[in-house]
């Protein structure tokens, strides 16, 4: 269960956003609403551990993420605005390097299977620099899918992606839920999804 | 670390224009001063390492840069890794790519500056010592600067005045060679910067990252 508590948010000398409470367990879905610049981003990357609150504290199974540590880092995965990709390697390489870096090796099969779950077995070895803004999201999805996180943090997953990929990507949130998976995302679009417990978070 | 030596090898030109500027500055100071024996054995020392500093400190706005700018250092700082062991691939990664060429092709250089033949090994040997210190000092302040505008200027003014000990062991071996002594106290010494650089700068260079990183 991943606990939120008191959190406060100062961009420069504006407040983002001041004693934020929330709680998500096993199963649940937390929709992040907001307009541009309310802090849907900052609190994401507070909540993954890439940036400190100015207040309050985040807490994994009761523990503080602070002094978890890589621990934490083990059941997080997080995709942010930037896809993450290196333009001068293939899909393939992409794939296989990050997910090796994150300590899981992928046999070839098993990231060929990856690509195709994306609809990129096509392009598997093309460098990454030729594929389209659509297609390089969908390869920087492929990072959830091997990654076994419990949590998925996703900040406007579904940018750029063509119809096919939206409901691509609708289908392995809510596999990942089903599974007893978390997630948190931010997005502007309704996600329309058919999974029991979803949160609606709204920033202003 | 095989994915920066696989990155680096996508992006051979820029390797290959740290080793020519290397070569080039090396080469300089014999055209300029003229062919008088005793003066360039005397500056050899000095200009090759001096030269050496500068063309590591070149490519060392990439070591994190590129990864800064596509999302790539967010999440490899996200990953189940320590901080330590992630930099620490670079470091090398960085080494093999950025120095390594340079210690293999100093040889070669010392012969421009008619050094004798066990100068020249002590060249290969100190370079070999000191070099990794200029990667993993250098990993600080290019993890300090990343994302600042006059990065590279930044760079060089934090960086420059760190490599001091190792420039001066470094030519400080290399003329005790020329001059006849033993040089193992200065490669002794430069060996003691090697290792107390590779157990405490990693770890600096970790925070550093996080916090540009946030």
């Amino acid at each position: 269960m991943l606990e939120a508590k008191n959190l406060t948010c100062v961009r420069g000398t504006r407040r983002l956003f001041k004693d934020l409470n929330f709680s998500i367990t096993a199963g649940e879905l937390v929709e992040l609403r907001g307009p541009n610049g309310s802090g849907k981003t900052s609190l994401l990357r507070i909540l993954c551990g890439l940036a400190t609150p100015a207040a309050g504290e985040v807490h994994w199974q009761g523990q503080n993420i602070r002094s978890l540590g890589e621990e934490y880092s083990a059941v997080v995965a997080y995709l942010g605005h930037q896809n993450a990709i290196k333009d001068e390697l293939s899909a393939m390489e992409n794939l296989r390097i990050s997910s090796a870096c994150a300590g899981k090796v992928l046999s070839l099969s098993e990231a060929q299977e990856t690509l195709k779950r994306v609809g990129l077995s096509q392009q598997q070895n093309l460098p990454a620099r030729v594929l389209s803004a659509g297609q390089r999201r969908r390869l920087a999805m492929t990072r959830l899918l091997t990654a076994d996180a419990r949590l998925w943090i996703l900040d406007e997953v579904l940018t750029s992606l063509d119809d096919t990929a939206i409901n691509l990507s609708r289908e392995f949130i809510t596999e990942h839920l089903k599974n007893g998976g978390m997630a948190i995302v931010a997005t502007h679009q309704d996600l329309n999804l058919s999974v029991p417990r979803i949160q609606q978070l709204q920033l202003s | 670390m095989w994915r920066d030596l696989i990155l680096a090898w996508r992006r051979r030109a820029d390797v290959l224009a740290t080793l020519f500027f290397f070569v080039i500055v090396t080469s300089l100071f014999p055209l300029g001063i003229g062919p008088e024996r005793e003066v360039l054995r005397t500056i050899a020392p000095g200009v090759v390492w001096v030269a050496a500093l500068l063309a590591s400190m070149l490519s060392l706005g990439r070591t994190f840069g590129n990864d800064y700018q596509d999302g790539t250092l967010e999440q490899l700082l996200l990953t189940p890794q320590p901080a330590y062991l992630v930099v620490l691939a670079k470091v090398i990664a960085h080494w093999i790519v950025a120095e390594l060429p340079l210690v293999l092709v100093a040889p070669v250089l010392g012969l421009q500056f008619g050094l004798p033949q066990n100068s020249i090994a002590i060249i290969v040997v100190s370079l070999l010592l000191g070099t990794p210190v200029l990667s993993v000092i250098g990993s600080i302040g290019a993890a300090l600067t990343l994302g600042l505008r006059a990065a590279n200027v930044l760079v060089a003014l934090l960086v420059l005045p760190l490599y001091i000990p190792v420039l001066i062991f470094g030519s400080g071996a290399v003329q005790a060679s020329v001059a006849g002594t033993s040089p193992q106290a200065w490669l002794l010494l430069m060996g003691a910067t090697l290792m107390v650089s590779l157990v405490f700068a990693p770890w600096a260079t970790g925070a550093a990252l996080k916090i540009s990183v946030e």
